[in-house]
């Protein structure tokens, strides 16, 4: 068996190199066509300055779908609030927490505006849950457009195509009324204290880069999970976005507080939301003009204002 | 092969190619038959590996897979992080091994017992093995990891780690009294007579004369327990606590490329295999000082 192992192991480690030294001398090429096309170009301040591509090409019936007539999006389940609601308790199976399929909530209302501006009626609209890891998992996907909160990184954009920002987000800290965090006011007064998010999401990022306090942050499951910490007083204090700050606050955790949200200066630096596309989607053009027509017409704002609560009345952590 | 010990020769070799790896002792091979089963070997191995190859890269979507999966550049950029987390991983696994040794033992002599009078314990402790073999080891890093500190008892800790220890030593104790057990059982029963007729208790009995013989020929499925806990120190990471494969999900999901993985399968690899070579060296050294003994 020795030498089996032996023989296995090398053409193993053979294997990885071959794969990975290919790999290692395509993302200079990749990375400068990713930047040429137009979804990595594109910013969340101003619209797509791409050419807008012609009404014929984003016609319904033209369109490369999924499901031929349909506009099949993807977002995870549980669909959480506030982005995603179930006003009256009934939803439709499998939907947790919010249903994408009423409309109702930021992304639920936001999917359906997107679906009317590129010409699909709200029957033509198929739902289907898409975890976070399979929206940008390689080979064919499953959905033409994924609609999960999905933040904007240069990164991201060279494995799958993102679209303009519909939503420019504040990170913000939750904690309980009680723990000594619910006090502070600046970053320097945040440094003592024990932070968790959610696992790959920007809110951890915010920990590692914005708040860096002395001990480690957690990287929880789930944000569930990192509200069981919360409770369990491993954590002083719960990053998330702004929005989701709220809903935690006013329906998840009792006692709890929006400590303060982070500020930085709008601008293409801002974070924003977007929709996850396949790399190269012949869709993305037409997302963005959408969207951009959205911004314009003033309905994403509308939006904005009827599902999520003003950022003005969080307070806003000093530098 | 391997119980034979000492460096990899070509008898070795093929041996393993021309008879499937079981090489009786006693019979010569004849030179030219070895070198043409030597040879039918390197080319059955090269075309069954060429093909596999051939068929993954020439794959419809190979360059997004390979791009997702294998990206050098990712690689190289998250190799020092993974590392680093790692270091949790060592940490655990260090403190839960000695507990689970120490544990695990001591669930298998309760199990042991004899007589009426222990039958409460024995009844315990098999429920016990039996309750922590059954109920995959997660949930029990879960309920111990959120539920016990939840329970706001002053004094206790709120770290998810020394809770991450407790269940990985709980569950594993489980498998590996199991072990143990099947290693005292197999130690003759004369030995024990032996030993008491000497006028050893029966507790000096198990130290100085069941135990000894037991853990020593157990040495190799406790060992390959342990690369199962190695391994399996990445459930922890559902508490939160930032360890390797935590670190790798952190990565992947900040490049959306799941390279970081690929890191973290080597840093596996590296630690493992020296593992269980040295579990053949000492078996191997082990049967070579006992050899022309009642074996």
């Amino acid at each position: 068996m020795r030498s089996a192992l032996k023989s296995s192991a090398v053409l193993l480690v053979a294997i990885v190199v071959a794969a990975c030294s290919t790999a290692g001398s395509s993302p200079s090429a990749s990375a400068s066509a990713s930047a040429a096309s137009p979804s990595a170009a594109a910013s969340s301040a101003a619209p797509s300055a791409t050419a807008s591509p012609t009404a014929d090409a984003c016609a319904k019936d033209t369109l490369t779908l999924t499901t031929a007539g349909k506009l099949t999006i993807g977002t995870d389940n549980p669909a959480y609030p506030p982005y995603f609601q179930i006003p009256d308790g009934t939803a439709t199976a499998p939907w947790e927490l919010g249903d994408p399929t009423n409309g109702q909530g930021f992304e639920g209302a936001f999917a359906y505006a997107l679906a009317d501006r590129l010409g699909f009626a709200k029957a033509d609209v198929t739902w289907i849950v898409v975890p976070f890891d399979n929206s940008f998992a390689p080979g064919v996907k499953k959905f033409d457009i994924d609609i999960n909160q999905v933040s904007f990184k240069p990164e991201r954009a060279q494995a799958v195509d993102m679209s303009d920002g519909y939503y420019t987000l504040n990170q913000s800290i939750v904690a309980l009324k009680a723990n000594g965090l619910a006090a502070a006011k600046t970053v320097a007064d945040l440094k003592a204290f024990k932070f968790g998010a959610q696992t790959g999401t920007t809110s951890y990022d915010t920990i590692t880069n914005v708040i860096a306090p002395t001990s480690p942050g957690m990287a929880y499951t789930s944000n569930d999970d990192a509200i069981a910490g919360l409770k369990a007083k491993q954590i002083d204090g719960l990053v998330v976005d702004l929005p989701t700050a709220f809903f935690v606050t006013a329906a998840q955790v009792e006692n709890s507080v929006i400590v303060g949200q982070f500020a930085p200066p709008a601008g293409a630096d801002a974070e924003h939301f977007s929709v996850v596309l396949a790399k190269d989607s012949p869709l993305t053009d037409c997302v963005n003009t959408a969207i951009a027509a959205l911004k314009s017409d003033g309905t994403l704002d509308s939006i904005t204002k009827e599902w999520l609560a003003d950022k003005a009345s969080a307070p806003v952590i000093q530098p | 092969m391997s119980i034979t010990g000492g460096p990899l020769d070509t008898g070795d070799l093929i041996g393993l190619a021309g008879r499937g790896g079981h090489r009786r002792s006693g019979r010569r091979i004849p030179p030219g038959e070895a070198v043409r089963s030597t040879l039918i070997a390197l080319v059955s191995t090269i075309v069954v590996f060429g093909v596999i190859v051939a068929v993954v890269t020439n794959a419809p979507n190979w360059p997004a897979v390979q791009k997702a999966f294998f990206d050098g550049e990712i690689f190289a950029r998250s190799w020092p992080k993974i590392v680093e987390a790692f270091g949790t991983n060592i940490a655990l696994f260090l403190i839960a091994e000695v507990l689970i040794l120490i544990f695990g033992l001591i669930l298998a002599i309760l199990r042991g017992l004899p007589g009426p009078v222990f039958f409460p314990i024995r009844l315990l402790a098999t429920i016990y093995v039996d309750v922590f073999r059954a109920v995959p080891g997660l949930l029990f890093i879960y309920v111990f990891g959120f539920a016990i500190p939840g329970l706001g008892i002053a004094g206790i800790p709120v770290d998810p780690f020394p809770y991450a220890v407790l269940a990985l030593t709980f569950v594993y104790s489980a498998y590996v009294s199991e072990v143990y057990r099947a290693g005292i059982e197999s130690v003759h029963w004369s030995q024990e007579a032996a030993a008491r007729s000497l006028g050893l208790s029966r507790f000096q009995t198990l130290r100085y004369v069941i135990v000894p013989q037991a853990v020593r020929r157990v040495i190799p499925p406790l060992l390959n327990d342990f690369i199962g806990l190695q391994k399996d120190t990445v459930l922890v990471s559902v508490l939160g606590v930032v360890e390797i494969f935590r670190e790798a999900q952190i990565l992947k999901s900040a490049a959306f490329n799941f390279t970081p993985f690929l890191d973290v399968a080597l840093v596996f690899i590296i630690v493992t295999i020296p593992v269980a070579r040295l579990t053949d060296w000492l078996v191997a050294r082990d049967r070579g000082r006992h050899a022309g003994g009642i074996r």
